[in-house]
């Protein structure tokens, strides 16, 4: 093998190698940091893992929210319509955030309460987040929603 | 009948492409030397007929012509003149006729600063943009035409920009962004030139060099502007989210900086050449990508205002057209390409395979990242989300090794250096670096932060690495005079540039780290700390705006006995489409910005705020401006000019040798 | 070897290119009403001018679009010169949902009036019933009065073309 090709084999080894090594941390990674996504009829009947990190997504219900007096914690009802999950939440809300809208929450479910670190509203009133709509159609409810106001 | 002018104008344009993306390339297979010149009419031509189709839609826009579809959904008669001019391109139609229009103006540019460029090169290259300027054309025209009317009766009123682009950040973050994207096009078309014209050599990396760097100067600025409109005006002080769509502008930008490096290697030394190709062909079809996946509602995210299968459609045809034929003329024509020569262990060309290689790495994981809800979702493993943490468990580490080997690159010799004197410098630095950014975290507020030291060993190695470079370049030509004149602008963008790196990652670093942050209940009269300060919120009121009302809190911020400043977030309703924005308030430092935001009303007159003070924010847009920067000083090297002065000769070897 | 090495990339992006277009069939805003196929629900409202019971037995022999728009709809604005104009040929039923009686007179006598029948839904009754995620959403009914198409957001010549024509002809056909 004259050095041209040696040296040209080598490089590619190395690439190879190293692409290899790269592709099977982004996996890892990959597996360590996906968000699966539950409908409130899962979280309910316990079909969800608890204590994992999860996103739910649903209509906030309406009447269902409640604010600590003193604090930024809050608490509201996510539902498809066929089952409710308490959320609770300490900080601010999306300024789209409202009862009877869509929303999406990140966090954990612990002793049948979700914990959320992050809640997520729809866009705007042509938009509404995929999860939502899924949740809904899974629960067959999505034709029953209310929208405006 | 105005707006019918500005259609008659893009059907015009439609046609022109035809005849460009056809004629030239027919004149090159045939030998006619007047059809192949017939490229650089046509290209002014069309980069007209978009302009006029383009100030039409203006036109429109400013005199509230709201008969027209696109006007009157996205513009209202109480939206000030400057938001009616960018809302022109606030939504879908509007922002593919810019794109249009821009990639034309490409076109102009590169039929006007071509002349140094062999005739029939110059032709297909334009022939190549003419071929896309086609497939956006007609994805206007025939799904998305801007011009449609609202006939017989027209609205009254219009439905009003989206709030979250009335802004003067999008005045400028889309042309920006797609003038980088576009300007990629011009890099491609370069590429695919060489493909067919079965020229890959030297002297066509050298005429790309500069497409390529104008274009990446571009896209960096188009970034950097979003990461920073994303701050003040939907982020809650975040600047980089990890969203589909900026992803989709970061992958191209990721791969943009490889080619650029991979050009220099074939231009100076001719090698790496079928990877040099294949990236041009890569960045620009990730440009593509980035589009497809804004607008097909393929990823829904934040940004995606036009969700329609039926356009995904079209887009998908035309990304197999232009990404699939690229690659398989690739397939077909880079095999007869041979690598000359051969470089050791220890040289520049080493260096800049390396950094080819982590960019490589880092694109992919981002693009995997990015797609992975798709590909899970087509598969049916049902909807998942990756969120921020992959994305910095993977981006952190890896741009870390990059750029603590960015400083080795520009010290070492082309071909092969025997003689590693030139890095005992950069022991010392080392060592200053080590020391000084491990004691840096104990003067910032919060608790110490190994992550925050690192950062800022890496900055300061960098920093400390290109002021080597540049000091024994001094030495190498006597003086600083001399180098100045001598070295060449390439090399000074080059220093901006990495400096620019620096500033950047020390300001992600400082930011992620020491950033102070609260969320509070407030009401009038309230007192809250904050870091070295203590802010009080002073009163509530209600405004009216031009086409919005407004809460505004008067917030006072004090250091110790003294007033520093008054501030006065907002959250505003905007009254076409009852949309609450948050204007934050922001007091933007060299060394910090203190961000006030006004959360919602709790009830008794308090208010959810975001208090928080960001160390260093500002430096990560600064150092995304050197970068940009960089990029411009790099594209004035007289060696372009001269090249174009010199115009068809090729290049002899021995020259390549000399030119540093 | 180097050959084949020169096709791969073209290999993946035909992979990426086969999810894509998975992709795009998977549309993420799909929204379809379990009322198509389906006469149109119940109802008790009253007429928006005169205040008078209004029921099912009210509404005119099919076909007809039933439009539901409000006040406080921008996009209704948008699409009513069309729908002014298509009123000529085809019946247009108005569901006034969640509105304010004298603002919904006002917009009416100032934009002028497509509407054969004016429903007056201020709660929003018919509109939940009818799944109605908000304002604009037309219904396209049948001579039988069974619904058979929906269009949510505005009506135009691009919806009209691709929904309502449709429904229209599937509605005639025997």
């Amino acid at each position: 093998m004259n050095p041209k090709r040696k040296q040209r084999l080598l490089i590619i080894l190395g690439m190879v190698f190293g692409l290899g090594i790269a592709v099977g941390l982004v996996m890892y990674a990959l597996s360590q940091n996906i968000n699966l996504f539950f409908t409130p009829t899962q979280i309910a009947t316990g079909t969800a893992p608890n204590d994992q990190f999860i996103r739910v997504g649903g209509m906030v219900r309406e009447g269902s929210v409640s604010r600590d007096p003193t604090s930024l914690k809050v608490a509201f009802d996510v539902t498809d319509f066929d089952h409710n999950v308490r959320v609770t939440y300490t900080g601010i809300l999306p300024d789209l955030f409202r009862e009877g809208q869509g929303v999406v929450v990140q966090g954990r479910v612990h002793d049948g309460l979700f914990a959320a670190t992050e809640v997520l509203a729809k866009h705007d009133e042509n938009y509404m987040p995929p999860e939502v709509t899924e949740a809904l159609r899974q629960s067959g409810q999505l034709d029953k929603m209310m929208g405006k106001n | 009948m105005f707006a019918e002018f500005g259609h008659f104008a893009l059907v015009t344009a439609f046609a022109i492409a035809i005849c460009q993306g056809m004629i030239p390339l027919y004149g090159y297979a045939t030998q006619q030397d007047t059809l192949i010149a017939t490229a650089k009419p046509l290209a002014l031509l069309q980069g007209f007929a978009l302009a006029v189709s383009f100030a039409v839609l203006t036109h429109g826009f400013l005199v509230h012509d709201f008969s027209i579809h696109y006007v009157a959904n996205n513009s209202n008669l109480y939206l000030p003149w400057y938001f009616r001019m960018s809302a022109v391109w606030g939504a879908h139609e509007g922002s593919l006729l810019l794109w249009a229009l821009i990639l034309a103006g490409w076109g102009v540019a590169v039929s006007l600063f071509s002349r140094g460029i062999p005739e029939h090169m110059a032709a297909i290259v334009l022939s190549v943009m003419g071929m896309i300027g086609i497939g956006f054309i007609a994805f206007m025209l025939f799904t998305s035409n801007p011009f449609e009317r609202l006939l017989p009766f027209a609205p009254a009123n219009g439905k009003d920009l989206n709030p979250l682009l009335q802004d003067p950040g999008l005045i400028f973050h889309p042309p920006m962004l797609y003038m980088g994207y576009v300007g990629l096009s011009v890099a491609y078309a370069f590429a695919m030139a060489a493909l067919i014209a079965g020229r890959l050599d030297a002297t066509w990396a050298r005429w790309s060099r500069p497409w390529t760097t104008i274009a990446w100067s571009f896209l960096t600025f188009g970034i950097a502007l979003g990461s920073w409109w994303a701050y003040y005006e939907l982020g809650w002080g975040g600047w980089w989210f990890w969203d589909p769509v900026e992803n989709a502008s970061l992958i191209p930008w990721l791969v943009a900086t490889a080619l650029m490096h991979s050009l220099a290697v074939t231009e100076k030394r001719g090698l790496f050449r079928s990877w040099t190709v294949l990236l041009a062909i890569a960045a620009f079809s990730l440009s593509l990508l980035g589009t497809f996946l804004v607008r097909s509602g393929v990823l829904t995210s934040v940004h995606a205002f036009a969700n329609d299968p039926e356009r995904g459609v079209f887009i998908l045809g035309f990304l197999i057209v232009v990404i699939g034929g690229s690659l398989t003329l690739y397939a077909i024509r880079a095999a007869a390409v041979s690598e000359p020569g051969r470089f050791g262990w220890l040289s520049r060309e080493s260096w800049l395979l390396f950094n080819n290689l982590m960019l490589t790495v880092l694109a992919v994981s981002v693009l995997l990242g990015t797609l992975y809800p798709l590909l899970v979702d087509a598969v049916g493993g049902g909807k998942v989300s990756v969120g921020p943490p992959f994305f910095n468990a993977v981006f952190v580490p890896l741009t870390a090794i990059l750029v603590s080997f960015m400083v080795f690159g520009p010290l070492t010799s082309w071909q092969h250096m025997k003689d590693t004197r030139q890095y005992r410098p950069l022991i010392v630095a080392a060592i200053v670096s080590i020391l000084v950014g491990a004691l840096w975290p104990t003067q910032m507020l919060g608790d110490y932060s190994i992550a925050s030291a690192l950062g800022t060993v890496l900055a300061l190695w960098l920093v400390l690495g290109t002021l080597l470079d540049i000091w024994q370049r001094r030495l190498e030509y006597g003086s600083a005079w001399v180098m100045a004149r001598k070295v060449g602008a390439g090399f000074f963008g080059m220093w901006v540039a990495h400096i620019g790196v620096a500033v950047t990652v020390f300001g992600v670093a400082m930011v992620e780290n020491h950033t102070e942050h609260r969320d509070v209940r407030m009401g009038p009269g309230d007192v809250q700390a904050l870091g070295p300060y203590e802010v009080r919120f002073i009163q509530m009121e209600s405004l009216q705006g031009p086409n919005y009302s407004s809460e505004m809190g008067t917030f006072e911020v004090w250091e110790g006995s003294r007033l520093y400043q008054a501030v006065t977030p907002e959250k505003r309703v905007y009254s076409a489409s009852q949309m609450t924005m948050t204007e934050a308030a922001i007091d933007p430092g060299f060394t910090r910005d203190l961000y006030i935001a006004l959360g919602e009303p709790l009830g008794d007159g308090d208010w959810a705020v975001r208090l928080s003070i960001k160390p260093f924010v500002d430096w990560i847009w600064g150092g995304s401006f050197l970068m940009g920067f960089g990029g411009i000083i790099a594209i004035l090297d007289r060696r372009y000019r001269r090249a174009r002065a010199r115009q068809q000769q090729p290049v002899t070897p021995a020259e390549q040798a000399t030119v540093v | 070897m180097r050959r084949a090495l020169l096709w791969l990339p073209l290999g993946v992006f035909a992979i990426l290119a086969a999810f894509f277009f998975r992709g795009l069939s998977l549309d993420p805003n799909a929204q379809p009403s379990a009322l198509i196929g389906r006469p149109v629900p119940a109802f008790a409202l009253s007429e928006l001018h005169s205040g008078a019971a209004l029921t099912g037995q009210d509404l005119p022999q099919g076909p007809y679009l039933l439009n539901v728009w409000a006040s406080w709809c921008i996009t209704c604005q948008v699409e009513h010169p069309y729908l002014t104009e298509l009123s000529k040929t085809l019946p247009i039923v108005g569901l006034n949902y969640k509105d304010e009686r004298t603002a919904a007179q006002n917009w009416l006598a100032k934009l002028g009036d497509p509407y054969v029948l004016h429903l007056f839904d201020v709660d929003g009754q018919l509109g939940l019933d009818l799944g109605v995620a908000g304002a604009p959403e037309t219904f396209v009914v049948d001579a039988t009065g069974v619904i058979r198409a929906r269009v949510q957001g505005e009506v135009n010549a691009r919806t009209y073309a691709r929904i309502i024509a449709p429904a229209l002809a599937a509605g005639r056909a025997p």
